[in-house]
This record gives structure tokens, sequence and C-alpha cells, in this order.
């Protein structure tokens, strides 16, 4: 049964308001059927994505996507919503920026507006070794097609002139790394967006259904079982970020990640002012203004694992010292909340996809503090890997067994503070 | 978590304490297999529930302390001395 989601436009908008005929919801509710051909754990950007794109690209209808609480109730609805591809690695940069392809076409793809802005990356330095890493990987963005360079600071003060640029500054800015296509995008509507294309495609979507059992027979899967009742399916997706090595260790799949919670917090709204996205690794803060006018603000993650995902004073006591340190004339604004998130850390700060030692079993987690802006790449290839049952090219280098053949992709320096 | 007790300076604030991971045994080098050494270096139990770690109380006494932990509060269910005190089950020093 498809849905006949009508198609939204403004000329759809006056006339559903001239007539006042309700809208009809974006994605519905549906009885859990005992057998779907996939069953995907998760309703993040991830988990809907993979939906979206088995059903648009492959014609996989008999899907369902399981969540325990929400859609967008984890890392998908708490994030900062920065995207770029000016990654470290030509295996990161390739994958990050075929997202970005992807996040550009999105809002007309999904007939749904996903309000993505690109207003500019930039990733300040202010020591020799941090310049120096910004020039490795401006040479290897650029090497791989991806627009990226090293500006100084009167360029920066040009593009943020409320930055504090001069010398007498506690960390002086020696220069910056520029992405012009990075920017931000509403969350929200991305994670609704892929909701909509695979409810009309056929694809249930189960809020308030909680996995507590992956089933196998002979390391082949089988089903899951979930608060709802059993479920049977030939192949299972964990696309649970921050709860994935529960869902994994469901299925016997060992994995290296640790679950770290991440705090962001945002201030009461004020005038434009600030255009690109400002990151500083040294101070371990970033700083966007929404279209609204608050101040988004991010850190790294918390210095500890942890599934709880209570604020901290000494979380926002570190992040305002800092942004002050940055821009001085902020002294004044207030903070209106803080949240957090929770993140599924890897080793070398890159994603785990693909096939696991159990057959039917897949995984697309590993997405710790960057993971939003690969959702539409990694729903596009985690279809793929299913639907031909082979690891696209793309995606290859990140599969779990990088880790016992020692063949990490290191991205750390691209990705601790910068998410 | 706000405080976590230190077996010798008392309750003091978590920023104090740097974070050492959970505890686990170091194999054996002469024996260990790949497969068991990648499990040493990157796996991790990473439980949502009680969990038994090693922190340093850095800017304390600089002494280590083994904590048990609920990750889903934070709630400390119990500290100790790390050293021999820590053994593990299995006799070796985590
Ligand atoms: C504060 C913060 C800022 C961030 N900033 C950025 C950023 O600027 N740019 C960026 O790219 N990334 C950022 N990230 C990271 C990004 O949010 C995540 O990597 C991404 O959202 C992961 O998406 P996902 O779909 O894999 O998982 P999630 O959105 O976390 O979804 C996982 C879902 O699985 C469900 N689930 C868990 N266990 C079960 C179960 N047993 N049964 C059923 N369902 C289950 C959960 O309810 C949840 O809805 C940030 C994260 C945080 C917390
Ligand atoms: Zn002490």
């Amino acid at each position: 049964m498809k849905n006949e989601t009508p198609r939204y436009s403004a000329f759809s908008l006056a006339r559903r308001g001239l007539s006042g005929k309700p809208w009809p919801p974006a994605w519905r509710a549906h009885e859990l059927r005992p057998s779907y051909d996939v069953v995907i754990i998760g309703g993040g950007v991830h988990g809907l994505a993979t939906a979206h794109y088995l059903a648009a690209n492959h014609d996989i209808t008999n899907v369902a996507v399981l969540d325990k609480g929400y859609i967008g109730g984890g890392g998908s609805g708490r994030n900062t919503a920065i995207l770029r591809s000016n990654y470290l690695t030509p295996e990161g940069i390739a994958f990050y920026d075929r997202s970005l392809t992807l996040y550009r076409h999105l809002a007309a793809d999904l007939n749904f507006n996903v309000m993505f802005s690109q207003r500019g990356h930039m990733t300040l330095a202010h020591n020799d070794s941090s310049l120096r890493t910004m020039r490795w990987r401006a040479e290897v963005n650029k090497l791989c097609g991806v627009d990226s360079d090293v500006i100084d600071p009167n360029e920066i003060a040009k593009l943020v002139p409320r930055m504090d640029v001069s010398s007498e500054a506690r960390y002086p800015i020696l220069g910056a790394l520029w992405h012009p296509p990075g920017g931000i995008i509403r969350h929200d509507a991305v994670v609704w967006g892929y909701a909509r294309g695979a409810d009309r495609r056929g694809v249930h979507i189960h809020q308030n259904t909680e996995v507590v059992g992956v089933d196998a027979i002979d390391d082949r899967v089988t089903g899951v079982r979930t608060s709802r009742g059993p479920v049977s399916a030939s192949v299972v997706v964990n696309c649970t970020a921050g709860w994935s090595s529960l869902v994994s260790d469901m299925a016997g799949v060992e994995m290296p990640v640790q679950t770290f919670p991440l705090q962001a917090a945002v201030t009461e709204p004020v005038q434009p002012f600030l255009d690109p996205v400002v990151v500083s690794g040294t101070l371990h803060v970033y700083v966007s203004q929404t279209d609204r006018g608050e101040l988004v603000f991010g850190a790294s993650v918390d210095p500890f694992p942890s599934y709880s995902t209570g604020g901290s004073l000494e979380f926002i006591e570190g992040l305002a010292g800092h942004v002050l340190q940055l821009m001085p004339s902020l002294h004044r604004l207030r903070l209106l909340r803080q949240w957090a998130g929770l993140c599924d850390m890897t080793p070398d700060y890159s994603p785990i996809m693909g096939l696991t030692p159990v057959d039917g079993f897949y995984v697309d987690v590993g997405w710790g503090t960057y993971g939003f802006k690969a959702g539409p790449v990694s729903g596009e290839q985690m279809a793929a890997c299913i639907a031909t049952g082979r690891t696209p090219e793309l995606i290859a280098p990140f599969s779990l067994s990088r880790f016992a053949d020692g063949h990490l992709v290191g991205e750390k320096g691209a990705a601790a503070v910068g998410h | 978590m706000i405080t976590l007790p230190c077996p010798w300076c008392g309750p003091r604030n978590v920023t104090e304490f740097a974070y050492g991971g959970e505890t686990v045994a170091r194999p054996d080098a002469a024996t260990v297999t790949p497969a068991e050494w990648r499990a040493y270096l990157y796996v991790r139990a990473n439980p949502a529930g009680p969990v038994t770690e090693t922190w340093l109380h850095r800017a304390g006494c600089r002494r280590y302390l083994v904590v048990e932990r609920d990750t889903t509060s934070n709630e400390v269910l119990a500290v100790r001395r790390a050293g021999r005190a820590a053994k593990t089950p299995t006799g070796q020093h985590p």
C-alpha cells in the first residue's frame, strides 16, 4: 500500500490553506508484521536514509525501521548540524564529499525543505603544528577535488569581523583552513524528509519498538525480538549509533566502540552577525549562528564514557570561557539551554560499515561526533550493500575487519573537535 | 557524576580525575594471538550498567583508583585503591 502523499509546493500550500483540509501525516503508524525482508534497528538519519534508498534505488520495500523511542530522538535530533567534506584521509574525503553532493540535491529529491545553508566552514590554527595539519589537509582536499584552502588572519577578519585576530589574544590565531562548501542544515527536517520518503514507498516505521534480542542460527541472522513481539527477517541492520555495541552484542558481534556523551548549548537569538561555522581545535570549541539568530556552541566529547545524557556545569563553564577568547564581544549573551547526545566512538574516528561475521547482520555505526553529515551517503551505500550482498568501493575502507588487519583510517586530526 | 570518592582524599569533583579506561588484563606477549591482541587494544565491554574502570586522581593525590560505576546513571557503586587490592581473579594486575 503506497501512501498518497501530496507534493509539498507553494501551490499545494495555498490550496490546503484555502480549503482548510488537514494535511495527511508525513509517515504513518502500522501493525508490526511477523516478518519483513529487511529490519533496520534505529530511526535516526542513518536508519531512515538506508530504508529510503533501499526502496527508492533498489525497489526493496518490505522493510521495517524500528526505534525504541521516536525517530530523530538520538544523535540525529541533537547534533549541531555541521556538514563538510574537508577530512584528512583520501578515503574519508571521497566518502564525505559524496554525502555533500547528495545533501545539495536533497530538498528537491525528497520534496522536503531541509534548509541546507552552504555558508562556509573555518577551522582556526593557533599554533604551528595545527597550521601544518591544515596545510596537509588543504593539499589532500585539493587533490581530491574538494574546495579547501589555508587563509591568513586578515582574510579571517574579513569573513568574521567579531573575531579577535590580534596577537594579544591568549592563543593568537595564525591562520585557518577555509572550506566554502561546508555549512549547516535543519537536522530534524532531514530525518522527517527521509521518513516521509521511505513511508510513501511502503516502508513501515515503528516507533516505541525496542529490539531486545537478535536471533541467529549457525551464524546466519533469522530475526529480532522486540518489545512488541518477534519479527523474522533475513537481513538485520544495526543503525543505533550510541547504543550500537549493545545491539551488536545481541548478535554476538564484537565491536571496538565506546559510548561517550557529547554536549552542546545554544544562546538567546541576536541579530545576524556570524556567517561561517567557526571551529577551534586548540580551544575545543565551535560556533555557528542559526537562521533564527541563536548561537550554537559545541565542543569535544565528555572525558569518560556514559549512557547518561545529563549536562554538566563543567562543560558550559569551559565552553563559555573559550568562546569569549575567540569573540570577546559576546560576553553579555545568555545561554538558553544545553543538552547531550550519545556518540559511538571508534579508535580511528572513522565509521564501521557493511558486513559482519554473522551472515545477514549488517552494521552502519561508529558515527561518533561526525555522523550526521554522512547520513545520505551511508544510506545510499548501505542500501547498495544490502541489495547486492557486496561491499561498495566507497565504504570498503570502513569494514569491521580493518581492526584485525591493522588498516585503520585515522581521522582524529580532522574530526576530534570539528564534527 | 559530580564527585568521585577518592580512597585517599575523600569525595572530590570528577574534573580532578583522569579517566583511565575499563580495567582489562594485559595478555602475555609471549603467547598472545593477534586476535586476542586486537581485542586487548580496541574492544571494550561498553556496557549500559555497572562497569569496573581505572581512574587517576590527577589533580589530587596522583594515585590510581578502581571505580565501579553505573554508566546509565553515573552512580558510583564501589571504589578501591588500585594495585594489590585490585587484583583480578586471574591474578594479573590491571
Ligand atoms: C551534541 C552533538 C553534536 C553533533 N554535531 C554533529 C555535527 O555538527 N555534524 C555531524 O555530522 N555530526 C554531529 N554529531 C553526530 C551525529 O549526531 C551522529 O553521528 C548521527 O546523528 C548518528 O545518526 P544515527 O542515525 O546513526 O543514530 P541516532 O540518530 O543516534 O539514532 C539511533 C536510534 O537508535 C535507537 N535505538 C537504540 N537502541 C535501540 C534498540 N535496542 N531498539 C530500537 N531502537 C534503538 C535510538 O532510539 C535512536 O533513535 C553530533 C552529535 C551530538 C550528540
Ligand atoms: Zn586522591
